[in-house]
């Protein structure tokens, strides 16, 4: 708890000593008869008193049951310890909130930002990384939310870089237009899609009619495709998700996923959910296969980097990326950079197929 | 310490008088009042938010076919917003949740305030308070990685992810609660009433089942609602664990998905303003009704069943 010698603290005399504790902790030199770092210090461990005493005291005492006897016990004193403890906090955080605004103002360079698909985030994150590294007063933040995000972003303006895997709707465009935004989109990456199973499911091939049977629900069994008597469960993503909107193109062509598929929220729960379940199908993007899921051909093609670029193999999407305008200045180097055979490098380190 | 701040103050206002105790008391009382609308306005202004982005759906879906509706096709054109099956998700890993956690965390308090040592009570009890501070996305990456696939092994069912594996991740995050407030409710009994019925002749059994026990109801009930309500609004973990499905469960093997859940995973790519985000919307709201009911059945329990003497809860 808050306590010291009397007449130690400055401050004008119409507000409770306490009140001005942890100001004049700030504007003098160093406490009476000891340093200013282990004010700090016992100042925190008071903090953390305060903090203690903060949860035991309120309503929360009354319902919950908290606090012992002797905290009700004396009206006044409980007031005065709330007010202190209270009021430091409120201080504390101020002053906790300048300081940590003071970095951020100084920092140098150039800032970009890079918001939008999960799927294109690791690779995003990557080219930024590299990036950065070449090029130390670029600074770049990289955010995965989602498609969406990635073109509400341009819209509003709150990134300059907005990725997607799907084009704008109709609707973004006519609000991008009515806000007086031209998004330039460009293609960055192809995604390949593979239905995957786990690696004791015999089958290997399946027809993109057997794969819309399974998922629209018409096919139940493993049999009716060639595997053991056992039911299937169909993983798919969220049917918000862009990786489903490519499936939901490709392979279900406009009917709807059955009711009781798992709907997964990323390509990495899918992979979870899918592998060592014998019962499971899922699909995901080409990059997240691993040693622990078996993939599928579909129509005798196997999905692969090659015959993804020559378009044999046909379930994939184009990762995409918007600008508010043509890209200027740091945002153009960073896309060429992109586009740059160390850039599709990456892509493909990525597990992406890289553009020619 | 608060002695001396207290005894400080007293000295001011006998020597001082009244105009500065009058400024003393006056500045803080605004200071912290307006701390205190602080919340309240939050409050409000994330109310009027959710009801305002939320009942838009109600203009184009008919509240019918939206709370009753079993199908939800969100991204569809026709989109279908029938959250039904959603509300069957949450309220059935809510329940099951309880069944496990409910035994568990009562009976852990009842140990830890009735039978257990010292040193036992300190260990357990520092145990359940790590429990509590994991955070959810752990326990739901466990549910996911470790629960689900021993469960869909063992019991040789098409999956493990589902009411059964999330409930039991719920309950893992319910003890604590239950515990903690069960147990203060158990200390705030009142020891006369204890020691009188040992004193009467009662064993430790019939003291803990008829003296405390009915002593700590309304606290345990509190604590049981709670601790339900924290089930009932997880994300994380019915997000990772639960399976997804947008279907009415026939058995407690099938994959659901709760509410929570379908906002978390649909919000990022919901178009800003369209139909499926006023609908994720109004789910928020009925998540928010369902809890609101929670926190005002808490609030009846504590009143009405008040323990009277020398405690209260």
């Amino acid at each position: 708890m808050i306590s010291f010698e009397m007449g130690s603290a400055a401050g004008p005399s119409c507000l409770p000593r306490e009140f001005w504790y942890p100001v004049t902790l700030l504007s003098l030199p160093g406490w009476p008869g000891r340093g200013r770092l282990s004010c700090l210090v016992s100042f925190c461990l008071e903090l953390l008193d305060c903090l203690k005493a903060g949860l035991s005291c309120g309503s929360v005492n009354h319902i919950w049951g908290w606090g012992t006897k002797d905290d009700v016990e004396d009206a006044m004193e409980k007031y005065m310890n709330k007010f202190t403890d209270i009021g430091t906090l409120i201080i504390l955080s101020l002053v906790i909130a300048v300081f940590s605004l003071c970095p951020s103002s100084a920092g140098a360079g150039e800032r970009i930002s890079i918001t939008g698909s999960t799927t294109a985030l690791p690779v995003a994150q990557r080219l930024a990384e590299v990036y950065m590294e070449k090029y130390p007063e670029i600074n770049i933040s990289v955010a995965g939310t989602g498609s969406g995000d990635g073109i509400r972003a341009i819209i509003d303006g709150s990134a300059d870089i907005g990725t997607s895997s799907r084009d704008m709707k109709g609707k973004e465009v006519a609000l991008a237009l009515e806000k007086g935004i031209k998004p330039v989109k460009q293609v960055i990456a192809l995604d390949c899609i593979v239905p995957v199973v786990s690696l004791d499911n015999p089958v290997t091939d399946l027809k993109v009619e057997q794969l819309r049977m399974i998922y629209n629900g018409k096919i139940k069994n493993w049999q009716n495709v060639g595997g053991h008597d056992k039911q299937i469960v169909a993983v798919s993503r969220d049917s918000s998700s862009g990786t489903f909107e490519v499936w939901q193109e490709k392979i279900l062509n406009k009917d709807k996923v059955r009711p009781d598929a798992q709907l997964q929220a990323s390509n990495g729960a899918v992979a979870q959910a899918v592998a060592g379940n014998k019962y499971a199908i899922g699909y995901l993007g080409i990059g997240y296969l691993n040693s622990n899921l078996k993939a599928l051909k579909v129509n005798g093609v196997t999905a692969s980097f090659e015959t993804t670029r020559t378009k044999v193999y046909h379930i994939y999407r184009e990762l995409l990326v918007f600008t508010r305008d043509e890209p200027t200045g740091p945002v153009k180097a960073f896309l060429d950079f992109v586009n740059s055979p160390k850039g599709r490098k990456i892509v493909r380190e990525e597990g992406f197929v890289a553009i020619n | 310490m608060s002695t001396l701040s207290a005894g400080d103050n007293q000295a001011s206002e006998s020597t001082t008088g009244g105009v500065e105790l009058k400024v003393q008391e006056g500045i803080p009382k605004y200071v912290f009042l307006a701390a205190a609308s602080t919340s309240l306005l939050v409050m409000a202004l994330i109310m009027i938010f959710l009801f305002r982005e939320g009942l838009a759906i109600f203009g184009k879906v008919n509240a019918v076919s939206f709370f009753f509706g079993k199908a939800w096709y969100p991204t569809y054109d026709p989109p279908e917003f029938g959250i039904l099956a959603l509300i069957v998700g949450s309220i059935s890993v809510t329940l099951f949740s309880s069944l496990v956690a409910i035994p568990l965390g009562v009976g852990t308090a009842l140990y830890l305030s009735v039978l257990a040592g010292p040193t036992v009570r300190e260990y357990v009890k520092a145990a359940v308070e790590l429990l509590a501070s994991l955070p959810s996305v752990v326990l739901g990456f466990l549910g996911m990685v470790v629960i689900a696939p021993a469960m869909q092994e063992i019991l040789d069912i098409p999956t493990g992810l589902n009411i059964v594996s999330a409930s039991i991740v719920l309950a893992i995050m319910a003890i604590p609660t239950i515990t903690s407030i069960s147990e203060d409710a158990l200390y705030a009994v009142p020891r006369d009433n204890l020691e009188a019925s040992y004193a009467l002749g009662a064993t430790r059994w019939e003291t803990m089942s008829r003296i405390l026990v009915p002593g700590a109801l309304s606290g345990i009930g509190t604590a049981v609602i709670l601790g339900m309500s924290r089930a009932m609004g997880e994300t994380m973990v019915v997000l990772m664990v639960a399976g997804g499905a947008a279907q009415i469960p026939s058995s407690l093997f099938d994959s659901v998905r709760p509410m929570p859940a379908s906002i978390a995973a649909e919000m990022g790519e919901a178009p800003f303003g369209g139909e499926h985000y006023h609908a994720l919307f109004a789910i928020g709201i009925v998540l928010f009704l369902m809890t609101l009911v929670f926190n005002l059945v808490v609030t009846y329990i504590s009143a009405r069943f008040q323990q009277k003497g020398a405690s209260t809860l």
